[in-house]
């Protein structure tokens, strides 16, 4: 019978937010508004605000620098940032796999596996503890160096995406592990007592459960990634922050920075909001649950 | 005749220094319902684990249908398959339907046609007052509906022996007669049992036989009246005094 309740009680608490639906609408309009004119005030009223706008805002610079000038060696900032989109989404796609496959390797019991477990504690470790940016000096610069035939003659960009992928997978394993180890000891007995192996266990009952729980922090993980693809262009890459700054050094001008941190933070808000979106539904459903 | 489902010789078990089984001897025959009484820590749920060998015993014999499964080349996979376990707290996956929560045993460790498993369990379900059930999430069913359907998943891989421990422990009071009466259906219908439990007037009820478990020992046992009417142990007699002053005797 308490289970029936608790929605009713929901639906209570919803109802009389309603009630103040109209004040608090006005509120927090009012003090949006009061927050951005000071923001505004603040930047168009400073002492040096013709010089910072010129420097930093400037329209016809933003625009300039979006579309590049071709003939003046100034590339496309739009073209670049299609370069961060493509390494963001292969990476993605790699990382989920590959931080996967290192969780479950850390869970596999038994002595007989103990170098695996060894292998992919180590793995963790080191790229844990190793500067993104190293790691991709590391691979952009050293691998084809070593001069090995069919493995030294790739675009920076397959080194760049990998060092991402080997760097971001030793963050995710730990989520995906910390999802796992989430999982009650009586749901791998339950599934062990119908007769599953250990690894129909974790494949049926454990995992499904583990990822469901941590897509919050993934996402989160996802949104620096979506950033740290600017770092590619230490690799000499012309994605989108490079060709700001190669924009700036030629015109002076820093507005071309604060055209790619715009495309950068549109790209990122709709997965911010979706991760926020899914945590509230967790909250509910276990409100709803209790 | 009857023909032996279980047995077990000189069981014992300690996790670390603490011992929990100190040498336990127990025959189960085919069709037989035990009941295991006994305190808090007597060691019931960890011997029906080591039965299902979920817990691994540090010396003695168990032995299932004539065939030892305590030895170190056995596939507990397949010993598993052929003893259902019921948990005090029922541990369904709660990412399942209670459909799937019951046919996922014989789908995946039998290999066993979707069609033909989800039509079986819903027989199941319907016999067990769950017909309208089976498309719900865990999470939505009262306790006892949960309980229920843990023994149909486990009743699913048809087993022949179900150890149940604690079944009715953590349920509210008015929940606890529709699982026990399911169990009973389960023992007129000729299922061999092992039980854990502390409602003694369903022991009463429903064992053929009653051991005290004391320390890690069975005490003693004998047929159910004889055990609350007339224990011979002195511990039996204490054990069963405080249990009658709490008003679990019924």
């Amino acid at each position: 019978m308490t289970d029936k309740k608790a929605p009713a009680t929901l639906d209570a608490q919803g109802g009389s937010h309603m009630l103040g639906g109209n004040r608090a609408v006005i509120v927090s309009t009012t003090s949006t508004v009061v927050f951005f004119a000071v923001l505004l005030g603040v930047i168009f009223l400073a002492p040096q605000t013709q010089p910072f706008r010129d420097m930093f805002l400037d329209p016809q610079a933003m625009r300039e620098s979006f579309f590049g000038v071709p003939g003046e060696g100034i590339p496309a900032i739009w073209r670049g940032f299609l370069i961060n989109i493509e390494i963001f989404l292969i990476a993605e796609v790699l990382i989920l796999i590959l931080a996967l496959i290192i969780a479950v390797i850390r869970q596999i019991p038994g002595p007989a596996f103990f170098p695996f477990r060894l292998v992919a504690t180590a793995y963790t470790d080191f790229f844990r503890g190793t500067p993104l940016l190293l790691v991709l000096y590391m691979f952009g610069y050293g691998v084809p160096a070593m001069g090995i035939q069919g493995l030294s003659s790739f675009p920076p960009a397959v080194y760049g995406t990998i060092a991402l992928v080997l760097s971001y997978s030793a963050y995710v394993a730990e989520v995906y592990r910390a999802g796992i180890e989430s999982i009650h000891a009586s749901q791998l007995a339950a599934a062990r007592s119908l007769g599953l192996s250990q690894w129909q266990a974790l494949r049926f009952v454990v995992l499904p459960q583990a990822v469901r729980r941590v897509i919050p922090p993934l996402l989160n993980d996802f949104v620096s990634l979506q950033k740290d693809t600017s770092l590619l262009m230490v690799l000499g890459i012309i994605e989108a922050a490079r060709a700001a700054q190669i924009y700036a050094s030629l015109r002076y001008n820093y507005s071309s920075f604060v055209m790619a941190a715009i495309l950068f933070i549109l790209m990122t808000i709709p997965l911010a909001r979706f991760t926020d979106h899914l945590i509230e539904r967790d909250r509910r459903r276990r409100q709803a649950g209790e | 005749m009857t023909v032996e489902a279980l047995r077990l010789e000189g069981v014992h078990k300690a996790f670390g220094k603490l011992e929990v089984l100190k040498g336990i001897d127990l025959t189960v025959a085919e069709h037989e319902v035990v009941c295991l009484i006994g305190a808090s820590g007597s060691g019931k749920s960890t011997l029906l684990r080591c039965i299902n060998l979920l817990e691994p015993i540090n010396s003695g014999r168990i032995v299932v249908e004539g065939h030892e499964i305590s030895g170190k080349h056995v596939n507990a996979d397949k010993v598993r398959r052929h003893i259902g376990i019921v948990f005090q707290a029922f541990n369904l996956f709660p990412h399942m339907t209670v459909l799937r929560n019951i046919t996922l045993g014989p789908i995946e460790v039998l290999g066993r046609s979707r069609e033909a498993e989800e039509d079986r369990a819903r027989g199941l379900l319907a016999e067990f007052g769950l017909a309208d059930k089976e498309n719900e999430y865990p999470d939505r069913l009262s306790g006892g509906q949960q309980q229920r359907v843990a023994i149909v998943r486990a009743l699913a891989m048809e087993p022949s022996l179900m150890l149940l421990d604690e079944v009715t422990s953590a349920l509210d009071p008015e929940l606890v007669s529709d699982v026990l009466r399911t169990i009973k259906a389960l023992a007129s219908a000729g299922m061999t049992m092992v039980i854990a439990t502390h409602e003694m007037s369903f022991a009463r009820d429903i064992a053929s036989r009653v051991c005290f478990l004391d320390e890690g020992v069975i005490l003693e046992q004998g047929s159910p009246e004889q055990i609350f009417t007339s224990p011979r142990e002195e511990r039996t007699k204490r054990f069963l005094q405080r249990v009658t002053d709490s008003g679990r005797a019924g």
